[in-house]
Formats: structure tokens, C-alpha cells, sequence
């Protein structure tokens, strides 16, 4: 069975350009000329690494690694291969473009934003995410996406890579997504 | 291991600290001792520790992973520098501190050890910090508290002092990288150390290329050899081409036990100059648990000398303590309740 949802997912390189389209003309109304980009580990820093480079970004790419500001520690403790959070430059009064891979919940956002803001105050923040999911449960919306897609409560969807990046459409397991 | 204070009390043999640190996934639950823990754990305390540090960068130096949480410092033992860093580890984490300093009188035994922890278990907290002049005490605490109360050695005796050795391994990781091809030198009163106990269990672990202590016989225990160490007593020779030094204080207590003639003398033979530094690797590093007696066993120009990292350590130590903090927190939760 072949669906738009297959066809948008097979390829990233035209959802990275549409999402590099949409925050084009995002700055341009919002007047940024300088933004700072963060991505968050590890798939938003995947897709991030695309953006900056094909944005042309002046300031290096900044990494957040969310792990100490997730809201379900107490469940299921620390994830053992937490990688240090890295934001060369101030955040003070930057606009910033926050990317992810999938927002789905809500969650990782949430707990984005604070790290952020244990950083600095920055002038803005706009969310940018490759893929946009039903299953929100917290008033999070992203200002740019690659595509929409409407999973239902038992799929889940994984961004893998580094290199190539591949979006894949699982059957929701054991595990719970965040 | 020695058998003075409560651990003589204590019924015996019972499951050892080893094994009843780890819970049945393999996670830490509580850490009483280097010894056992196996490579891949350290390692990741380590690399939970990087992420730890590199929150100095923020201008919000703290997170929010154990809100909620209460963490008792039980100091039955003076200390300054180690129970300074766990409560500003503790803090850094969001949780909330409370520090009791139990003085260590002839009184302070057994039983009444035991009620000081039932006490403190009423008031709903959810780690123990422990330092003891006794040997196993935090093995003790741990066997008898609460089933939801983590244990955390902070220096029993002369037996452990675990985030000790794992805040050094992270210094040394930091400096040299991979432990495989290090020579390292331990010198001093080994006799004593907690601290060389642990570093040299680590050290072993983590697959270090030599290790070696440096001391008088007198301030060696018997077949130290058996840990896995060479053994030298002439520091000249045991410096040549080391990649670490760590000095250990020099615990002026034992002077009076007729172990050393003099703290002179033992400057003469075994305190760390520049002339004796010289013969280890030109970009060795230095290190000192502290607090450093100088003049006694290093002098005042390697300790604030290039070579030294001491006050590296000091600050590694918050970021060690988290990571151990914040793994056991999630670890003991995570392996109980279904929230």
C-alpha cells in the first residue's frame, strides 16, 4: 500500500528544503537577520546540521541533550548515553531556531525550552521539526515542518542516521516514545 | 578491612557491599566501593559526569532531575571538601540538603546508630551520604535502612571512598584519555587510605598499563601486591616515567603510633619536589585528594606548580557526585514503582 505519508517520508532532502523554505521566509517577516540554531540530541541535531548549512547560519550550531530536564526521570532514570549540551554563543536576546526531528507529545519541548532558558533569555524562540505528528499533549506547536503526518496512538515514527537519514514508520513496542 | 567500632558488632557474614550495590537490572543502587563495579559503569559515571560539567557553562547552574528529593549528609568524621561538594551536588540537582554532623564519641555505637537512622528514615528522605571512622559503616547503614533510602560512601576507615577515586579517574581521563598506556604513582601513606584503596581498585578496572605505590614498609599494608600494584619504597625510582602522580596526605595522627620518625625525615624521603618530578613524563600530571599538608609530603611549588590539577579535582568532584546522585536516583525508582 503505497500512501502520501510513504511518499513525503522517502524523501528528507525535499522535507529539509521545505523546512529550509519556511524559516526563509519566517526570518524575513520576523526581520532576523541573525539567528542561532540548536538542535536537539540526537535526531534534531541530525536534521539541524542540514538547516544550518543550507541557511548559511553565521554562528556554530548549538546541541541540547534534554535528559536532566525530562519530566519522567522518576520512571525511568537517567538514559545512560547522555552526551553534554553545547551552546557556543550567549543566548541573551538571540533569536533562536529550535529544531527537532519529531514533535509528538510535546514533552521534549517543554523540557528544551527550560535548558534553554537555564542558559540566558533569549529574544525569541521558533520550533522547526522535520516531522509533525498527531498526539500532542502539551500546547506545543512547531512554526515550520517538513510534513504532517497522522499516526494514530499505535505507530510511532523513528528518524535514523547520521548519515543517510531515513524516516521509518514502526508499530508502537514496549518502549515509550517521548 | 579492620574490625574496630560498630563493624565488629555487626552480625556477619551478610551479602558484600559488591553485590548488594548493584540492583537486579545492573544498575547502582546504592555505592559503597569501587571494588566489583563493573568497566562499562564506570565508564558511564564518567561520561554522565562530562554532561554534568559542561552545566558550569550555564548561567542557571542547575537542574531539576531530583526535585523533590531529600539527601541527609551523616557526617560521623570532620570533613570540609567532600561534604561541601556533595551538598552543592545535591543542590545543583534540586534537591533539598540536610547536613548532620555526628560527633564520633564512645557512645556513638551500635544501637545507637541504628536509631539515629530510624530517625532520620522518619523524616521521608531518599539518600544517605555517609562518612564514618569505621570500616564498613556505609556497608552497615546500608544493609539496615529503609528499603527506598540509597547509601552513598563518602570515606569509611580505611576502606573506601568510591567518588573519590571516580572523581581522580575523571581527572586523569580528562588529562591523559585512554588509562591502557599510564603509568601511575600513588605515594604516600597507602597504609591508611581509603582513597588509595579505591584508586587502585578503579585504576585496575579500568585497565591502567602500571600502577604503582610508593611508601615505606611501614606505610604499606600487608600484600599490597595482591591489589594488582608494583611496589616501590625509593621514590626516585618508582617517579621514573610515571603519567600521574597522586599524593595522599600524610595523616600526622599515625606519627605518634611510631610509624614515622618525623614529618622532616619523611619530607626528606618521600614529600614531591620539582628535582624528583623531573624524572616522571614532562607533561605528567599532579593530583591530591587534600587536604595537602605542604612541606610534608609535596612541596608549595608542585602544588600550585603547572603539573598540579588539584583544584580541578575539586570541581570535578561536583560533576562526579551528580552523575552518581542522579544515576542511583533514577536507577532506584526506576527498578521499584510503576508510577
Amino acid at each position: 500500500m503505497t500512501t502520501t505519508e510513504d511518499i513525503a517520508i522517502h524523501d528528507i532532502d525535499g522535507l529539509i528544503d521545505r523546512m529550509a523554505a519556511g524559516l526563509r521566509s519566517l526570518l524575513a517577516e520576523r526581520r532576523i537577520d541573525d539567528p542561532v540554531m540548536i538542535g536537539i540530541h540526537s535526531g534534531g541535531v541530525w536534521v539541524a546540521e542540514r538547516l544550518h548549512r543550507e541557511l548559511g547560519l553565521s554562528q556554530p550550531l548549538g546541541s541540547l541533550d534534554i535528559t536532566f530536564y525530562r519530566d519522567d526521570f522518576s520512571r525511568i532514570g537517567l538514559h545512560p548515553q547522555v552526551k553534554p549540551s553545547s551552546l557556543p554563543f550567549a543566548i541573551d536576546d538571540r533569536h533562536i531556531i529550535l529544531v527537532d526531528d519529531v514533535l509528538n507529545t510535546g514533552r521534549t519541548v517543554r523540557a528544551a525550552l527550560n535548558e534553554i532558558f537555564d542558559f540566558g533569555r533569549p529574544a525569541s524562540v521558533v520550533l522547526a521539526v522535520l516531522v509533525d505528528r498527531d498526539g500532542r499533549e502539551l500546547p506545543v506547536e512547531a512554526q515550520v515542518t517538513g510534513c504532517f503526518l497522522d499516526l494514530g496512538p499505535d505507530r510511532e515514527i523513528k528518524l535514523r542516521g547520521p548519515a543517510p537519514l531515513s524516516l521509518d514508520i514502526v508499530e508502537r513496542g514496549g518502549e515509550g516514545g517521548a | 578491612m579492620n574490625t574496630t567500632g560498630i563493624v565488629s558488632r555487626m552480625p556477619l557474614p551478610g551479602p558484600l557491599p559488591s553485590s548488594m550495590q548493584l540492583n537486579e537490572q545492573g544498575r547502582l543502587r546504592h555505592l559503597l566501593t569501587i571494588e566489583g563495579l563493573p568497566r562499562a559503569l564506570i565508564t558511564e559515571i564518567l561520561d554522565t559526569a562530562e554532561s554534568f560539567a559542561a552545566m558550569n557553562e550555564q548561567a542557571v547552574k542547575k537542574v531539576p532531575l531530583l526535585r523533590g528529593k531529600t539527601v541527609v549528609n551523616l557526617f560521623f568524621e570532620a570533613s570540609t571538601r567532600t561534604r561541601t561538594t556533595f551538598e552543592l551536588a545535591a543542590k545543583r540537582l534540586s534537591a533539598d540538603v540536610l547536613n548532620i554532623n555526628i560527633s564520633t564519641s564512645a557512645t556513638v555505637k551500635g544501637e545507637s546508630l541504628l536509631d539515629t537512622l530510624r530517625n532520620i528514615e522518619a523524616m521521608y528522605v531518599d539518600m544517605f551520604v555517609v562518612r564514618h571512622e569505621a570500616s564498613g559503616a556505609a556497608h552497615f547503614i546500608a544493609r539496615h535502612v529503609a528499603p527506598h533510602i540509597a547509601v552513598l560512601n563518602a570515606g569509611d576507615g580505611r576502606h573506601a571512598h568510591p567518588t573519590q577515586a571516580l572523581l581522580d579517574m575523571f581527572t586523569i581521563r580528562r588529562h591523559k584519555g585512554d588509562f591502557t598506556k599510564l603509568r601511575v604513582a600513588i605515594v604516600g601513606d597507602i597504609l591508611h587510605s581509603r582513597v588509595a584503596r579505591s584508586q587502585i581498585h578503579a585504576l585496575n578496572i579500568l585497565n591502567t598499563g602500571e600502577v604503582r605505590v610508593i611508601a615505606p614498609k611501614s606505610l604499606l599494608p600487608a600484600c599490597v601486591e595482591t591489589l594488582g600494584v608494583h611496589v616501590f619504597h625509593d621514590i626516585r625510582e618508582g617517579l621514573k616515567d610515571v603519567d600521574v602522580v597522586i599524593m595522599l596526605r600524610l595523616q600526622r595522627e599515625r606519627m605518634e603510633a611510631g610509624l614515622l620518625p618525623s614529618e622532616h625525615e619523611f619530607f626528606q624521603l618521600y614529600g614531591l619536589t620539582e628535582e624528583r618530578l623531573a624524572l616522571a613524563t614532562p607533561d605528567c600530571i599532579v593530583m591530591h585528594p587534600g587536604p595537602a599538608n605542604r612541606g610534608v609530603e609535596i612541596d608549595s611549588r608542585v602544588a600550585d606548580g603547572p603539573h598540579s590539577v588539584i583544584l580541578e579535582q575539586v570541581s570535578y568532584g561536583i560533576a562526579v557526585r551528580m552523575a552518581v546522585m542522579g544515576m542511583i536516583m533514577g536507577g532506584a525508582s526506576g527498578g521499584g514503582a510503576n508510577a
